[in-house]
């Protein structure tokens, strides 16, 4: 239905998913996805990738993935801007795989480096059993779509806990954003005047 | 000895190594014979063995060098092997001994140094690469080496070597000293073994060592041996005991005791004196609360207490508890006796904060940047400010320490400084002097005013004076009294003081009081004292008269009107009088009249009493009050002034002439000190030394401190604080003023500021303590209670700077309201409660104290403010909602509406079908193509104007529409609650296990691993979002067959025709039936066929694999739903015919010609197989009337025909799945308005609730949701209905005929599953007139006219909702007839019996009526095997058993209006339908040409007409003869085929399915006929008889 003549702008994410700070759990791995509206699309890259496993070190409790992300889209129109969407997995008491937290963030529209901490959440059993059998089982709830963490429609009628971090980094690039009239600006340069102690 | 080794390794180190390695070998060897003895002493020994034996290896090797310092070592060595010791003394002295041999040897060293220094440098290269020797690397040129350090390494080295004992072999000279040595250490330890034990020889071989040692170094190369033997003994005998005990300690020290046992009790005991656990019982009241006090509660007074947050109650009790035991534990409890508790801990704002960051995580943005620190710029001398506190002094009013007399000294001195400002202001004089001007003023006057006429504004300022003198004067008394009584209490305090020094026999104070007499001239002085009292006498005179003349006149006034009053009165009173018919009571009368005048007018009849009498005594009264009261606050007449003048000049008694207590308060003074904090803005910036309290209480501190400031200032606050020996206490804090900018240091006075603390202190001394009644009475009455107070005298202001400018912060610099700190932020203190209703006052404070705006606290302020300020804010009469919308359109509504951008925006916002996953909306205006918005403009306008030319039926396209708006609006309705999410929609969650799921697996375990009849597994279930072409087949296992119908034998061919064809009578009569049977499976138009099979009853079991591609390749749950693809199986007989008997090639060749006949088809569409998933069981073949050439005689089953009923048509068996497993779509949840009762809905819900729960197999509805959308009891939809006349008339006297012709007017009505119409939404459910005007509708529909119907006809009829093959969730009609039961299929029309085993329905949920509907409880759900007696409740569970039937009225109409069957219009439709058959026909076959017969053609029509009488039952034979006959030499294979009419597309498809068209052959004819036959309301069946005719 696009016409190929129409003008679009390109939105380039580099970057990685640096890694994650879930105190309880280890031996953890993280998938990801984008999530776009129906005016983008991916040019190049990979659009869904799952991390390799990582085991936090002795000395610190973070778990360090440092998986590269890169993906170019292409778009007419800003809206549905697109999402990172992660979710870690993990193995339980018992080995079973269970998911250790959904997170969402939007990918940062201003050109640079940035860097966002995701903060995760996995959706709670709606009863006190089904928690035991879920922790017995190994199969605790999950979301039927890890993308749904990314709409805000549905939301209502789920319960979360929320559940550690996990930073990623983004390099940003854009393209003829400006030529159609969508100015996102670098991000104005940390001027802050460091507050004088006397007012 | 380090530097020893060093100095004499003249070679390298190979030999030295080797030596030292057979040394120690040989060592090791003599420590393993000496067994473990060394063991316990192995570091010591370690050092000083590696030591000794390198040196001695060395010396062995090189004996050239140094004989005199390889010498001892040799003796040492002895003793080295001899080894163990374990004294540390003797240690040391050995160590001694061993720097004394060093110091020689260094000297040895030196000369040696001398002669070889060239060696020497060698050799430390040489060093340098041995690598192994690590004690070598030491540096050799070093003074003095730490014994330890080189000992340290040497044991290494040690180790090292036993390492490699057994590795090295000792070489000659090696074994030589081996043998030496060990001749040399062997025979002491002999000597020693035969008489000691084994400690002891320890101790003597240590001894001996050390001897030797002593010996080797002090004597050098002594030749020891026999020495050391000999020596050996004589420290053994010596003091041999006294080391031994250190050995022998090992056991001595230890001291064996049995465990300590505690004691269960007593570990209890000690455990409850140190743990404490709390009762959990409920503590009474009474002891939570302070004694004798009842518990008060707050909230029975009225009070409102806050809901206190909910806390176990044994946990309350526990706290309870813990708390009564702790110190101060009541303060815990409230008045009430309960933990007191703030209402509601949480806080209403979450303090989470937004985001965790981690170290390093922060936004750039936000993230701290370090800068160096740099001085403030208000920090420079400029711009600096400073503050100078000056803390003078501090003066006690009150000490606790104050002795009695201190304190009246305290008293005393206060007054004097009373009377010296008194003084000073002196205003006693002021006040006369004042009173004397005004006095001659008004003298003046009254005499110019008696000299002239009364002037009225003369006689006001004279009264004015008048008034003035009075005050003026009245002040002066008040002035006079109080210097009298100063004086007075002065006086009497020294008195006090001076008695109280008399009593406790010593002074305590300076103080002395002396009265200054100064005398005066009595007579002037008493002259002047009469004169005074005669003017007051005489001004109070005429006051009192003035005043007296105002009364009087006012008198007067009054006494008028009152009279006047009473006349009136009286003129009432005489009315009533009459009108009380006269009655004579004048004196009751009277009476009432005076109590009334007293009770109305008593003030004003008691003037007229009192106008003469206060004259005369008034003056003598006025002159005695003067008198009196001059004598009470003036000094007497002539008496003389007296000058109080408090020194200091006494002397105090010294301290050992008082008594204990007073010595003991004097002490306590001395130690007391003070000092004081300065705070400046709460936080401390600096304090005073501590200084000493003096004797009098005074403290001098004299410092000021220059506070540099850069905050502005808020507080300055001074606390005092007291120190006593090590600990110190705050007295008081002392609020001091932040100056203002003017107040600069040098011009600000120092002032005084009083303090006071309210601590309780006692002394058991002199001292009166503070908080503490004392009484200065003898009797102890009288008492006062003072309080430690005084005065610091201080000085708060800000500095000067260089060129005189005050350091101060500029006025506007600081912020509103501080530089007159708190006092000018409080609007209340400012300008005080009563300013606060004056706005104009609070206006000026506001704008005085530039309150901010923006404070929340000054919000209400800032409101009336504004309210108050002129109007100016005038309050809207209108209320907008979003008053700011405007300034937010920043495009007109027109112009957005033109925008295609927006609109296409928006419509794909709304989903609308055609945009509604349009990808790529461009970004600009001008990119959108007109087309795209074009199309759907069309679809809008076309929806309102109905076409009718395109269709067939101008009927059918209006049904159309109204079907695609109804479909449309149920879209619309679904998109929204498609938005609606249940929570399985979103999570996936186990479910909760129940018990029977547990038993059911448990069960399981004990299967059989490969059972004899296998079950296909459940699949996992794929949702469609991630799919795309070709993911998604479609398998079809075609199983078998059973009862297809068989090639007739042609034995009643012509004669002539038999004898043609001679070999093929016998070939069919050989093989007795001929058929061969395939399956053929389209999909989407693709084309799969099974293998050939034979016979009737074939088996293939074959499994097809068809592609399936969504529309638009949009594989959403919507889009597969409304896929309106069928599937089509159709069985073919292969027709094997010998072709071209070419007579050449006979023999040699045979050519043979397939043709395929269709038999029978059936159609599934995709959208029962996505919805059901999986579809398995027997079909039923859709079998043309007529077969041409087949016959459906049974076979050779001909054995069972007595038991077996002919069952009626062929069956094939299907097993049909989409591969992956799709999810189908859910039916709608929203919950549907209703205009039913709600009781009655919430029961249907309970009841169709437990029908899942129980049979979850079952379905079960009660209510279901009509054209409207609202939910509707199905019970309403029952009702009888009557079917067109035509159909009553047909048959009247056969009523089964009857029945039938209504069975198949319903099964006519096109079908039309709901899921397709509305993509799977939900199950509409039409009435029977709705369903008659749209002509199309889904099984349920077909069930209700159906029902209704045999209703009409006098049939006890039901409505089955259950479950059957293909359709899945189905309803059928059930009848009950004398016969028995009949299950009817509504949309084919057929009748089984109830226990017709190829019935397609599979499962029966439950039985709907008019009047309620019956659930199916049996265990069983197939018809066959269940009970169908409703009245059974225990099989059949009725929906409104409970409560009486509702009486529910029918949703249905009264009367179903027929419109009769039009003719013509089936006419005309069948000749359309012919003709686009005969086209399509043609065009299927491009390569052949395509003939029709037309001769053929009118003779099948002529059959259809018939065919459709006989509502498609078998022809009998003569049928196929009549046709036989008439075509004579043709081959035909032909059926005609029979169909609902909705569409002409359908009829198209079904026609190009039976494959009739593909026939190759080239003398090929083919006849087609069509039949159209009109029902009543334009129902049509259509028949259409297709023929292919080969000429033989």
């Amino acid at each position: 239905m696009a016409t190929s003549s129409s003008s679009v702008f390109l939105l380039t994410v580099n970057g990685q998913i640096e890694g994650a700070n879930f105190p309880e759990y280890d031996n953890l791995y993280c998938k990801y996805c984008y999530v776009y509206g129906h005016d983008w699309a991916p040019t190049t890259g990979l659009e869904e990738g799952i991390t390799q496993i990582t085991c936090k070190s002795s000395q610190s409790n973070r778990l360090i993935w440092n998986f590269p992300l890169e993906t170019t889209f292409k778009s007419t129109n800003p809206f549905g801007w697109p999402q990172l969407v992660v979710s870690v997995y993990g193995p339980d008491v018992f080995g079973n795989d269970v998911v250790r937290g959904y997170g969402a963030t939007h990918i940062p529209f201003t050109p640079g480096q940035q860097k966002r901490t995701i903060p995760m959440f996995v959706p709670e059993p709606t009863w006190r059993l089904q928690k035991f059998t879920g922790w017995l089982l190994g199969r605790r709830p999950e979301y039927t779509d890890p993308k749904v963490v990314a709409q805000g429609e549905g939301r209502e009628v789920t319960r979360v806990r929320s559940q550690g971090f996990v930073t990623v980094s983004f390099n940003i690039m854009t393209k003829d954003m400006k030529k159609m009239g969508y100015d996102a600006g670098p991000p104005i340069p940390s001027n802050t005047q460091s507050a004088t102690p006397d007012s | 000895m380090q530097q020893e080794v060093e100095g004499s390794d003249g070679d390298p180190g190979e030999t030295l190594k080797r030596a030292l390695r057979a040394q120690r070998q040989r060592r090791k060897k003599k420590l393993l014979k000496q067994s473990l003895v060394m063991d316990t002493h192995d570091d010591e020994d370690a050092e000083e063995v590696s030591t000794i034996q390198d040196y001695s290896a060395t010396s062995a090797d090189k004996t050239d060098i140094l004989v005199v310092s390889a010498k001892p070592p040799t003796g040492s060595r002895i003793g080295l092997r001899t080894q163990p010791f374990s004294s540390s003394k003797y240690l040391d002295t050995l160590q001694e001994k061993l720097r004394a041999a060093r110091s020689k040897v260094e000297k040895l060293q030196q000369q040696e140094a001398s002669v070889r220094p060239a060696s020497r440098l060698q050799r430390l290269r040489d060093r340098d690469s041995v690598t192994r020797f690590g004690r070598e690397q030491v540096d050799p040129v070093s003074a003095e080496r730490d014994e330890d350090l080189s000992a340290l390494r040497s044991r290494v080295k040690f180790q090292e070597a036993a390492r490699r004992v057994e590795e090295d072999l000792p070489s000659a000279e090696e074994a030589y000293n081996f043998f030496t040595f060990n001749f040399e250490f062997d025979h002491p330890n002999k000597s020693e073994k035969l008489g000691r034990k084994r400690q002891k020889q320890r101790e003597t071989t240590e001894e001996d060592r050390g001897e030797a040692e002593v010996e080797g170094d002090a004597e050098g190369e002594d030749n020891q041996d026999d020495n050391v033997i000999q020596r050996e003994d004589a420290p053994l005998v010596r003091n041999g005991e006294d080391l031994f005990v250190i050995d022998q300690s090992l056991q001595d020290f230890l001291v064996t005791k049995r465990t300590e046992y505690v004691g269960y009790q007593k570990r209890l005991q000690r455990d409850r004196e140190l743990l404490f656990t709390p009762s959990f019982r409920t503590v009474p009241t009474s002891v939570k609360l302070p004694e004798n006090t009842k518990p008060r509660f707050l909230e029975d007074e009225g009070l409102y207490v806050g809901e206190r947050p909910h806390v176990s109650l044994t946990n309350e009790n526990i706290m309870e508890n813990r708390f009564l035991r702790a110190e101060e534990g009541k303060k815990w409890f409230g008045d009430d006796g309960k933990i007191m508790a703030l209402p509601d801990p949480i806080k209403e704002s979450s303090t989470r904060p937004p985001l965790f960051h981690m170290e390093g995580d922060l936004d750039p943005a936000l993230q701290t940047v370090y800068r160096k620190a740099l001085m403030s710029k208000y920090a420079d001398p400029e711009g600096d400010y400073q503050l100078d506190v000056d803390i003078s002094g501090l003066i006690f009013s009150h000490h606790p320490l104050f002795s009695r007399e201190h304190v009246l000294a305290a008293r005393l001195a206060l007054l004097y400084d009373q009377y010296l400002i008194r003084q000073h202001n002196n205003l006693t004089g002021h006040l006369s002097e004042k009173l004397n001007g005004l006095r001659n003023a008004l003298r003046n006057m009254m005499t110019a005013h008696s000299e002239q006429g009364v002037v009225q504004a003369l006689h006001q300022r004279v009264s004015e004076y008048s008034f003035e003198v009075r005050n003026t004067r009245q002040l002066r008394d008040e002035e006079q009294e109080k210097d009298r009584t100063l004086l007075k209490n002065m006086i009497k305090v020294w008195k006090e003081i001076k008695a109280l020094r008399e009593f406790q026999k010593f002074t305590n104070t300076h103080y002395k009081l002396y009265l200054r007499r100064e005398n005066v001239d009595r007579a002037s002085d008493e002259r002047k004292y009469e004169e005074e009292i005669l003017t007051e006498v005489l001004e109070l005179e005429a006051e009192s008269e003035g005043e007296y003349q105002k009364k009087l006149a006012e008198y007067h006034k009054q006494l008028d009107e009152w009279k006047l009053w009473r006349k009136k009165q009286k003129a009432i009173k005489k009315k009533k009088k009459k009108r009380k018919k006269g009655l004579a009571q004048d004196d009751t009368e009277e009476d009432d009249q005076d109590m009334k005048g007293s009770e109305s007018e008593g003030p004003f009849e008691e003037g007229p009493l009192k106008p003469e009498p206060p004259e005369k005594p008034d003056l003598g009264s006025i002159e005695q009050q003067v008198r009196e009261k001059a004598s009470r606050i003036r000094r007497k007449a002539g008496e003389a002034i007296l000058n109080p003048e408090l020194s200091t000049s006494g002397s105090i008694t010294a301290t050992e002439l008082c008594p204990r207590a007073e010595i003991a308060r004097r002490e306590d003074v001395l130690r007391r000190s003070l000092f004081i904090k300065i705070l400046y803005n709460d936080k401390e910036v600096s304090r005073t030394g501590s200084c000493f309290l003096n004797a009098d209480f005074r403290v001098h501190f004299g410092q000021i401190f220059n506070l540099k400031i850069l905050n502005c200032p808020q507080s300055i606050i001074l606390q005092v604080f007291e120190e006593t020996g090590s600990s110190c206490s705050l007295l008081a804090q002392v609020f001091g003023p932040v100056p203002d900018p003017s107040v600069v240091t040098g011009s600000a006075p120092i002032e005084k500021f009083e303090f006071s603390s309210n601590q309780r202190v006692m002394f058991d001394h002199e001292g009166v303590g503070s908080d503490v009644p004392i009484s200065f009475e003898p009797d102890g009455s009288n008492k006062v209670i003072l309080l430690t107070s005084g005065q610091l005298w201080c000085c708060v202001s800000w500095g000067v700077g260089e060129a005189n400018t005050p350091l101060a912060p500029p006025a506007s610099q600081q912020p509103g309201g501080v530089r007159r700190c708190l006092g000018h932020l409080d609007a209340v203190t400012c300008i005080g409660a009563s300013g606060l209703y004056d706005m104009k006052k609070i206006n000026e404070w506001a704008t005085q104290s530039r309150l901010d705006p923006n404070d929340p606290k000054n919000a209400s302020i800032m409101q009336l403010l504004q309210v108050a300020s002129s109007g100016e804010v005038t309050a809207p009469e209108y209320f907008r909602l979003e008053h700011l919308q405007e300034e937010f359109n920043f495009v007109t509504k027109e112009e957005m509406e033109k925008s295609k951008r927006f609109c296409l925006l928006t419509l794909r916002n709304q989903e609308v079908s055609e945009f509604r996953n349009y990808k790529f909306v461009p970004a600009f205006e001008s990119e959108i193509s007109d087309k795209v918005l074009q199309e759907y403009e069309k679809r809008i306008k076309e929806a309102e104007i109905i076409d009718t030319k395109e269709h067939l039926d101008p009927h059918r396209a209006l049904v159309t529409k109204y079907l695609q708006k109804k479909q449309e609006s149920v879209i619309n309705r679904h998109i929204l609650a498609k938005h609606h999410y249940q929570l399985s929609e979103l999570v996936v969650e186990e479910e909760i296990p129940h018990i029977g799921i547990l038993g059911i697996n448990l069960f399981k375990l004990t299967e059989p691993k490969r059972p004899l009849k296998p079950q296909r597994n459940e699949r996992k279930k794929v949702t469609t979002q991630n799919l795309s072409d070709g993911d998604i087949k479609l398998l079809i296992n075609v199983i078998r067959a059973h009862d297809i119908p068989i090639r007739k034998p042609q034995s009643n061919k012509p004669p002539g025709q038999f004898s043609q064809s001679a070999t093929q009578g016998s070939d069919w009569c050989l093989s007795q039936v001929q058929v061969r049977p395939f399956v053929e499976v389209s999909f989407q138009r693709t084309v799969l066929q099974t293998t050939t099979a034979d016979g009737p009853n074939p088996s293939w079991n074959e499994e097809l694999q068809l592609p399936f591609s969504a529309p638009n390749g949009d594989y959403s749950t919507t889009s597969l739903q409304s896929v309106k693809d069928e599937v089509f199986i159709n069985i073919f007989d292969e027709v094997v015919y010998e072709i071209g008997t070419n007579t050449k090639e006979r023999g040699s060749s045979i050519h043979m010609q397939i043709e395929k006949h269709w038999l029978g088809s059936v159609k599934i569409p995709f959208s029962t197989i996505f919805s059901q998933s999986k579809i398995d069981g027997a079909f039923k073949v859709n079998t043309p009337a007529v077969l041409l050439g087949y016959s459906k005689e049974l076979g050779s089953y001909s054995v069972y025909d007595n038991f077996r009923k002919p069952s009626e048509g062929t069956f094939i068996r299907l097993f049909i799945t989409v591969e992956p497993q799709l999810v189908p779509g859910e039916s709608i949840r929203e919950k549907f308005e209703s205009q039913e009762d709600e009781q009655l809905l919430q029961a249907s819900e309970a009841f169709e609730r437990d029908a899942a729960q129980g049979y979850p197999d079952r379905p079960c509805i009660t209510t279901v949701i009509d054209l409207n959308g609202k939910t509707v009891f199905i019970t309403r939809f029952i009702r009888p209905l009557k079917p067109p006349q035509e159909f009553l008339d047909a048959f009247p006297n056969n009523h089964q005929e009857a029945t039938t012709l209504v069975a198949r007017f319903v099964s006519l009505i096109p079908s039309l599953p709901d899921q397709v119409s509305f993509s799977g939404t939900c199950d509409l459910w039409s009435t029977c007139d709705q369903f008659l005007t749209l002509l199309a509708g889904d099984e349920e529909e077909h069930a209700v006219l159906l029902c209704n119907y045999f209703l009409y006809l006098g049939k006890k009829a039901w409505l089955i909702i259950g479950t059957a093959i293909p359709e899945g969730p189905t309803a059928y009609v059930l009848t009950h007839e004398p016969s028995g039961y009949f299950i009817w299929n509504p949309t084919c029309g057929q009748c089984y019996e109830r226990d017709d085993p190829f019935c397609p329905l599979q499962t029966v949920g439950c039985l709907v009526n008019s009047d309620n509907v019956w659930f199916n409880v049996q265990q069983k759900t197939s018809p066959l095997n269940i009970s169908l007696d409703i009245t059974k409740s225990n099989l059949w569970k009725p929906f409104f058993s409970r409560f009486s039937h509702p009486g529910l009225f029918s949703v249905q109409p009264e009367e179903l209006v027929y419109r009769h069957a039009d003719k013509a219009a089936a006419v005309e439709l069948q000749d359309r339908i012919e003709k686009i058959l005969k086209e399509k026909i043609m065009n299927w076959r491009p390569r052949n040409p395509t003939r029709w017969n037309r001769y053929c053609n009118t003779i099948l029509k002529q059959f259809l007409p018939k065919l459709e009488l006989s509502r498609g039952q078998e022809v009998t034979e003569g049928h196929r003869h009549e046709l036989q006959s008439l075509l004579g030499d043709y081959r035909i294979v032909g059926f005609p085929l029979h169909m609902a009419f909705s569409e002409i597309q359908p009829i198209v498809e079904v026609v190009y399915s039976t494959g009739v068209h593909s026939i190759q052959s080239s003398n090929v004819e083919f006849a087609l006929a069509v039949y159209v036959h009109p029902y009543p309301n334009n129902v049509l069946s259509v028949w259409v008889y297709l023929a292919s005719l080969t000429n033989m």
